[in-house]
């Protein structure tokens, strides 16, 4: 039996996180279909083409899919659904939105958050914010995964798989409507997403302090910009910023703590970042029992020579 | 209109998170408990529903064992008017606590439901996707914003790199993100005020649907330990470290 992953798009390219999602379905089974949906979807259509070990790409277009309204998703991955035995999903905020609809309608349960894959039906996921992990094994005959697309490698290109339209479903009950959408343009990348995150805690004491600190770092380290639940809950960065249990959980290749002290619940939405610095004046920290370089400072000394520093080496 | 709050009691989001050693799962006995965070958002949203004069009755719902309606008290606190507590020690799936709940919405006929986006001891944020797929009625999630007028609640949402906003036609689930607004404490009087709030406490068998897992724990581990690294003396020595030793610049 085959997987169907939906892929995550912006309609010229996949995005990394479908690459990421295929490895995860190749573990479950060598027949892997991507299905891409939205409104002139064709560049990403052949971008998940090329990814290696794809069987087929289907594409499916429509206003309400290009949306990412859950109900439009649903009704279309329900149709497609009898001949795939389990259908994955990167975890990113649109995915995390359908998968567990189309699970319901399937009456399967959802394995969420996937970070490995142990057999055709055995995963494991962090539970707890990450404080945990549990290994599951689902007993039902389709699955439906999310996959944590940070803890997979992206797979492969060089395939060349065909590419076929899909028949979209007409839409058979009520459902919610597209009023608008704002992106917010950034040149920063997204935090959820980012390879470098800079972030400030309650130290920095203001929210001009944060700006005038942490941000100007972020831009040269081309990092997005994060925050304790402290800061935010002090009204010095915004709620989006905030990398924690309740916020947004990360794993970027660098990530930098500023006057952070490192409560539990911030740790769990950062701990899992292949390299963490921490700079803060009380040696005491919790922050430092996860830093691989830690640095005993006051970030108002530090902050300006770290920029001087990362000039030097042409940043 | 009415307002159908589900609630979660999970562990306190403050407190330090132990596996047990036997890795059956993680130590609860005699920890800090607290109503899931997202639900307090849930919570707080509906009751400002009803002080706006939108919602006429918040009604709170929790699935769980007896303490659970602790848990209710503090949404009754908060303002709710009444609990329902569908009390079972069984850890149900998401899919199991959505059937449970549109039981309970055929009998209370709310116009909407408002709940937290995801509980943070599962972290499935499942069930009221699930809940709204199994009563055919839109939904709007991870909202930021919520305004109704009528019979239409207009949500934005937040998604990846930004915001969504969305026209919902009621009834149906609205999930809460973090930045729907701020929950408030509880009032001392309107703490003894919620003690006299009725609640009404079922059993999963009152529902007849079937609860029944789907997916069997096999163990429950400690995340790979993080190793405490260095302490650098300058950030020349950091930089040249993140540069040299880690790779990252």
């Amino acid at each position: 039996m085959a997987v169907l992953v939906i892929a995550d798009h912006d309609g010229a390219m996949v995005r990394e996180t479908t690459g990421k999602t295929v490895t995860a379905a190749l573990a479950i089974s060598s027949d892997v279909d991507v299905l891409v949906m939205g409104k002139g979807v064709s560049g990403a259509a052949a971008s998940a083409a090329s990814i290696a070990g794809v069987r087929k790409v289907l594409t499916a277009e429509s206003d309400s899919l290009a949306q990412g309204l859950a109900e439009a998703v649903t009704d279309l991955v329900v149709s497609l659904a009898g001949g795939y035995e389990a259908i994955l999903t990167p975890a990113t905020s649109t995915g995390k939105n359908f998968a567990p609809r189309i699970a319901a309608k399937l009456d399967v349960s959802q394995i969420t958050d996937v970070i490995a894959v142990e057999g055709p039906k055995t995963f494991v996921r962090p539970i707890y914010a990450g404080n945990a992990l549990e290994m599951v094994k689902s007993s039902d005959a389709k699955l439906v995964v999310t996959v944590r697309a940070t803890a997979f490698k992206a797979a492969a290109t060089g395939g060349s798989a065909s590419v076929e339209a899909a028949s979209v479903p007409g839409s058979a009950g009520r459902a919610a409507a597209f009023i608008s959408e704002e992106v917010v343009k950034s040149d920063r990348p997204e935090l959820a997403g980012a390879k470098i995150v800079v972030s400030g805690g309650r130290a920095l004491g203001s929210a001009e302090e944060f700006q005038r600190v942490i941000e100007p770092l972020a831009d040269k380290l081309g990092a997005a910009v994060g925050a304790s639940r402290a800061a935010v809950d002090a009204g010095y960065a915004p709620n989006d910023y905030q990398v924690g249990q309740t916020g947004k959980v990360v794993a970027p290749d660098l990530y930098v703590a500023i006057g952070i002290s490192g409560a539990i619940q911030h740790l769990a939405g950062m701990k899992d970042s292949k390299v963490i610095v921490a700079i803060n004046k009380d040696a005491d920290a919790p922050i430092f029992q996860v830093a691989d370089y830690g640095l005993v400072a006051d970030y108002k000394t530090a902050v300006p020579e770290l920029m001087e520093e990362l000039t030097k080496i042409g940043k | 209109m009415k307002v159908l709050v589900p609630v979660k009691r999970v562990i306190d989001y403050n407190v330090k998170v132990r596996v047990k050693p036997d890795q059956t799962g993680v130590d609860l006995a005699n920890v800090k408990m607290s109503m899931n965070p997202f639900d307090e958002i849930g919570t707080e949203e509906a009751v400002r529903l009803k002080e706006k004069g939108v919602a006429t009755e918040v009604v709170v719902v929790s699935i769980g064992p007896a303490q659970a309606q602790e848990t209710l008290r503090t949404a009754l606190a908060m303002g709710a008017d009444r609990g329902i507590l569908i009390q079972t020690d069984a850890d149900l799936e998401p899919l199991a606590v959505a059937k449970l709940l549109k039981a309970v919405i055929a009998e209370e006929q709310p116009g909407v439901v408002v709940m937290g986006k995801q509980a943070i001891d599962g972290d499935n944020n499942a069930v009221g996707q699930m809940l709204a797929a199994l009563l055919d009625w839109p939904q709007a999630t991870f909202a930021s914003k919520i305004e109704i007028a009528g019979e239409t609640a207009t949500v934005t949402r937040e998604v990846d790199g930004g915001l969504q906003t969305l026209s919902v036609a009621l009834p149906a689930v609205i999930t809460a993100d973090l930045r729907l607004n701020e929950p408030r404490y509880a009032s001392l009087p309107n703490i003894m005020k919620a003690k006299k709030k009725p609640i009404d406490v079922k059993s999963v068998g009152d529902y007849g649907v079937d609860v029944a897992n789907r997916l069997t724990v096999l163990k429950v581990t400690e995340p790979p330990k993080r190793q405490g690294g260095v302490k650098v003396e300058t950030v020349a020595d950091l930089v040249s470290k993140l540069k040299n030793e880690a790779g990252v610049l």
